[in-house]
Formats: C-alpha cells, structure tokens, sequence
C-alpha cells in the first residue's frame, strides 16, 4: 500500500520549546494510525501541522506525495473531528454537513443525495434538523464524524475522539469508529494518550514522548517488542528486575524453584488480591523490587510473607530496551 | 445569608429610588398639570399636553429621532465590528488597543463635539484642506445638518458599540473558526458564515446600547445640527429652558420613553425567537 501521508523531519519549535521535534511517519492508505502519547507530547500539534492548523517550522507535510506545506487548512483535503466536536451551534446537524459541501458549491440534488448517505451511515437519520444543543454527546460526535465524511477527504483526524464520551459509551463507540472506518475505507489518524484505546482501534501506532517519534509499529510489534523503555511501560505494565523488564502475564510465580530453563528471582509475597477468576499478586524480590502477576487459580492461595519464586522464560524478556 | 443578600441589595435600591424612580414620578405628575407662568407647573389637571404630541409637527421630530438614532446605530456597528474584530485577534496588544478606544472618555463629550465642529465648519480643517488642494472652490456644507449629527453620534457612541462586540468575540471557540477553515471555507467566508451569526448576542446588546442614548441625545444635535436637526431630545430640552413648558417637556420625556420601551421589548421577542 502506497503511503497517503507522509512526515519527513518535522519540527514545531514555539518561542521556548520544541513541542515536535524531528518526528518522521509515513500513514499507509486506508489504514487507522494512533498517534499516541502522555498530554505535551506533541501529537496533536502533530495533528495541527497536517490539517494547517500551525506550520511546521521545518521539514515537510507530504500528501500523496505532494508537499503541503504551505497550503492553508482549507485547501487541505483533509478533514478533522474536533475534541469537542466544534459543531456549529447556530446550524441544525444538516447545516452543519452541509457546510462544507456549500463552500465546494456542490449542486443541490448532489448535496441532498450525500447528505442522506452519510446520515444514515452514522445513523443519525432523522434527527437532520436538531440543534447540537439538542443532541446527545454520542449523537454530536456523530454529527461531527458526517460533517467530515460527506466532503470524502483523503485523511481524517480525529483529536481525542473518545474523550469527550461518557465512559459507559466509549467501548461502543470505539467498535462502532473502527467499523465506520472499515466501512468507508478513509484513512484516518487519531490523537490518543489512552493506550488501550490506542491499542484496540490502530492498525499502526506511533508513540510520541517529549515532542520525539519513539517507535512506531503495529500494536502487537510495539506491546512485544518495544524499542525502548518508555514505549515498554507506556504500553502496558512491566516487572522490572534487575534492569530487565517482562510482562507481569508472562511473570510466573510458584512455591517450588521449576526446573525448566526459567530466569527466576526469590520474593516474598505482600499483597494478594482476590478478582473472582483470578488472583492478583504483588510480591517483593530480595533486591527490593515490585512484582506483579496474576494467577488463574484464584484458590491457589499465596498470602502475604509467604515466600515464592518468580521466574519468567529468556524469549519473554523485553530485550535491548533505550 | 439572605439578610447579607439584603445588605447587599439595599444600597442599590435606595439609589436607584431617590435618583430614578421619584423623579420619573415627578414628570409623570408634572405631564398632567398645566404650564405655570415663569416655568414650573401650575396645580391643574389636564391631559392637553399628551394630545398635542399627536401634532405632526412633533410626531415629524420623533419620526426623525428615530431614524437618526437607528441610522446612526448601523452606522456604529458597521464601523465598531470589524475594530472588534482586529482587537480580539491582536494578540499581546489588545489591551493597549482597548485603552485606545477607550482614551476619549477621558475628555469632555462637549469638548470632543467642539472638536467636530472645528473640523467640519466652512474655515474648518477639512475643507480648508480640500480648497487648499484646489478640489473644491466653496466651502462644502458639512456643519449643521443631518450628515454632521450622525457623525457626531457614531463619533460618540462608537466605544459602546466596540466593547460588547469585542467581549463576544473574545468568548467565541476559536475551535469554531478553525472547523469553519478546515471545511473549506476561506477566512471571509469563515466571517460571514461562522462569526457574523455566532456574534449576534453581542451585536443586539451593541445595538441597544447605542440606539438608547441616541434616542435621547440633544448636545450633538443642538451643536452640529445647529438647531436645524431637532432630536426629541432638543424638543424637551426647549420646553424646560426657552419654552418654559415643563408639562408638556415631561409628557414629551415620557411619550419618548414609553416609546423606546415598546420598540424594544418588540425587538427583544423577535431576535431571541431567531436565535434558535
């Protein structure tokens, strides 16, 4: 698949930082990338500098291989869901996805037949002539989804999609993006700092920290072979012992020292916590170090002070971290 | 709490009774009483004054006052938008620029509207400028007419205008504009599509805040209309001084009053049932 966006190099300095910093990704069509990253990371200045919204101060914007640059937001065929979605308030959900088909004066039984399309695509049929204010938060992400779909863009961007939900809503919503996403075919490239979220809906992520690209790569590359440390405990929970990280569901605890080739550490256990299906464990190693893991027998006892062995297989070691 | 409240209330209200309300039901009294000798009012009750108003001749004034103050209204806020508009996106200069606007408050309204005179009459600044280019050869009438009140007015009531304007659009997502830009639309369709609409608020509360005192003005009607452009204002004004008429100068106030009550509980309604 041919990249449809492209960063080479690019930089954000502000008056007293660099907010990106030499950050290069390239987005494959018709992919769901994450970019993903704790809040002043510089993801969604990153964001920013591909819809228009801040120019980058050096390197360039490639979109289907063009430079972009120095093409205001307008004249970008990108299109961007905003955190707080940005609905118009003085316009119903049809002038709001009407809007942007106005301004390419698009004829008006084209305009009428896209406008129905994309509300029954976001199930919204029906409700075309509320106000946003009359609308729930789900059904105003929706609207905003449709403003930006019926313009067909080559990208869509989406800052935080998911913030702004309930929590209840957000698992939903998360299953209905990636089926929207899916079904449209549109590349899109969204802002995150949860990476569960990150995790579930990309079919690539790139971890930002500090305003640096850390790694990118498919979700599974970046959980099991993380690059660095950062990107390691961002993504998940780690052991760390000794200076070498395993995953605590790759961490195994047991009474008796096994006997199979395992890395293993003595410990003593300080709290167990009982979850129903399974028994969460944290143990200290004789080196002072925390270690967590889970057994799946939730009978399996282990009570505080008792002593165990934790050990783990060498091919599970998070191995030649940064 | 609520004695606190009360605490807090009870200034207010007592100025506002001493200083509003007792003399607005003096003049509601004087307007149904005769016109005494040497001025005041003579202790007679009569309703005379209030037909007389039906006259032509004074329903021609308010018709006037009228379209002068809503002219002139226009006339602000055609100019005070697009100065909002600048300050709020001025950045670190903003409050300097509001100073600005704000500068000739700290001189005399009657000094100012001398200025204007200075500036508009025949040996003016103006058109001695222009007959010392040799564009013109007689002196072009700008003073004393229904062109040099309006400028007056606009002149005046323009920082009122300004600073509500510049307080919706300071308030205005600025996440808007950039859904507007991002949608296509340039920054002039942007204005005209996004921030004229969303700013509506700020340009009715604008509007009443000059079309109001407009309504009652008569120092700049008096001074560059010459007498010749008489305002309601004037009318009243007249009935106090030259005239010695007090009732019917209260009954005048009051009819002025009443009307620009109704005209803008009217407009009220209609704007806020578009709103949405």
């Amino acid at each position: 698949m041919p990249a449809v966006l492209e960063l080479r190099r690019v930089s954000k300095h502000f008056a007293s930082h660099a907010a990106v910093d030499d950050v290069s990704l390239s987005v494959e069509t018709g992919a769901f990338y994450g970019l993903l990253g704790p809040s002043g990371c510089g993801k969604t200045t990153t964001l920013r500098m591909i819809a228009g919204f801040e120019s980058a101060t050096s390197g360039d914007v490639l979109l289907d291989g063009a430079r972009i640059n120095h093409l205001r937001p307008y004249q970008r065929p990108v299109s961007t869901v905003f955190q707080n979605y940005a609905l118009f308030p003085h316009l119903t959900a049809r002038g709001n996805v009407e809007f942007g088909l106005r301004q390419a004066r698009t004829a008006a039984d084209e305009m009428a037949r896209r406008v129905g399309e994309v509300f029954d695509l976001v199930h919204l049929s029906g409700k075309e002539d509320r106000y946003p204010h009359q609308l729930s938060g789900g059904e105003r992400q929706r609207v905003a989804l449709a403003r930006s779909l019926v313009l067909r863009p080559k990208l869509l961007l989406l800052d935080e999609p998911l913030s702004a939900l309930d929590p209840n809503l957000r698992k939903q919503v998360r299953a209905e993006l990636k089926a929207l996403q899916r079904q449209v075919g549109i590349t899109f490239v969204f802002v995150t700092h949860d990476q569960e979220e990150a995790l579930s809906l990309s079919d690539e992520i790139a971890v930002m920290h500090a305003g640096r690209l850390e790694q990118a790569g498919s979700p599974e590359d970046l959980y099991v072979r993380p690059c660095t440390r950062f990107v390691a405990s961002f993504l998940g929970e780690v052991n760390w012992v000794h200076g070498i990280g395993v995953r605590p569901e790759s961490t195994h605890i047991s009474r008796v020292a096994p006997g199979n080739g395992a890395r293993l550490v003595r410990g003593t256990v300080e709290r167990s916590t009982f979850l129903g299906n399974r028994l969460h464990i944290a143990a200290r190693t004789e080196s002072g170090e925390t270690v967590v893991t889970e057994v799946a027998r939730p009978d399996a006892g282990f009570h505080p002070g008792e002593q165990v062995y934790l050990w783990w297989q060498p091919q599970d070691e998070l191995a030649g971290l940064r | 709490m609520d004695r606190l409240r009360r605490a807090f209330l009870a200034p207010g209200v007592v100025t506002l009774s001493l200083l509003f309300v007792a003399p607005l039901a003096i003049i509601l009294l004087y307007s149904f009483q005769s016109r005494g000798v040497y001025g005041g009012v003579a202790p007679e009750f009569t309703g005379d004054n209030y037909s007389r108003i039906a006259d032509g001749l004074y329903g021609a004034i308010f018709l006037r006052t009228f379209v002068l103050a809503g002219v002139a209204t226009v006339g602000c806020l055609l100019l005070g938008f697009p100065l909002a508009l600048f300050i709020s996106r001025a950045g670190k200069r903003r409050n300097l620029y509001l100073q600005l606007v704000m500068l000739p408050f700290w001189s005399s309204f009657l000094v100012r509207t001398y200025a204007w005179m200075v500036l508009l009459r025949d040996t003016g600044l103006i058109n001695t400028a222009l007959t010392g280019l040799g564009l013109i050869r007689e002196p072009l009438p700008l003073l004393y007419n229904d062109g040099a009140v309006f400028v007056g007015l606009v002149y005046g009531y323009l920082p009122f205008v300004v600073l509500p304007l510049y307080a919706t659009l300071e308030r205005l997502d600025k996440s808007l504009t950039e859904a507007a830009a991002d949608l296509g639309a340039s920054p002039w369709q942007t204005l005209i599509r996004v921030i004229v609409p969303l700013c509506a608020p700020g340009f009715r509360a604008a509007a009443v805040l000059v079309f109001i005192p407009c309504l009652g003005a008569y120092l700049t009607p008096d001074l560059l209309g010459g007498g010749k452009t008489v305002m309601a204002g004037n009318l009243i004004q007249n009935q106090f001084t030259t005239a010695r008429d007090w009732p019917f100068g209260s009954a005048v106030a009051l009819v002025l009053m009443l009307l620009s009550l109704v005209l803008l509980v009217v407009w009220m309604r209609t704007q806020s049932e578009d709103a949405l």
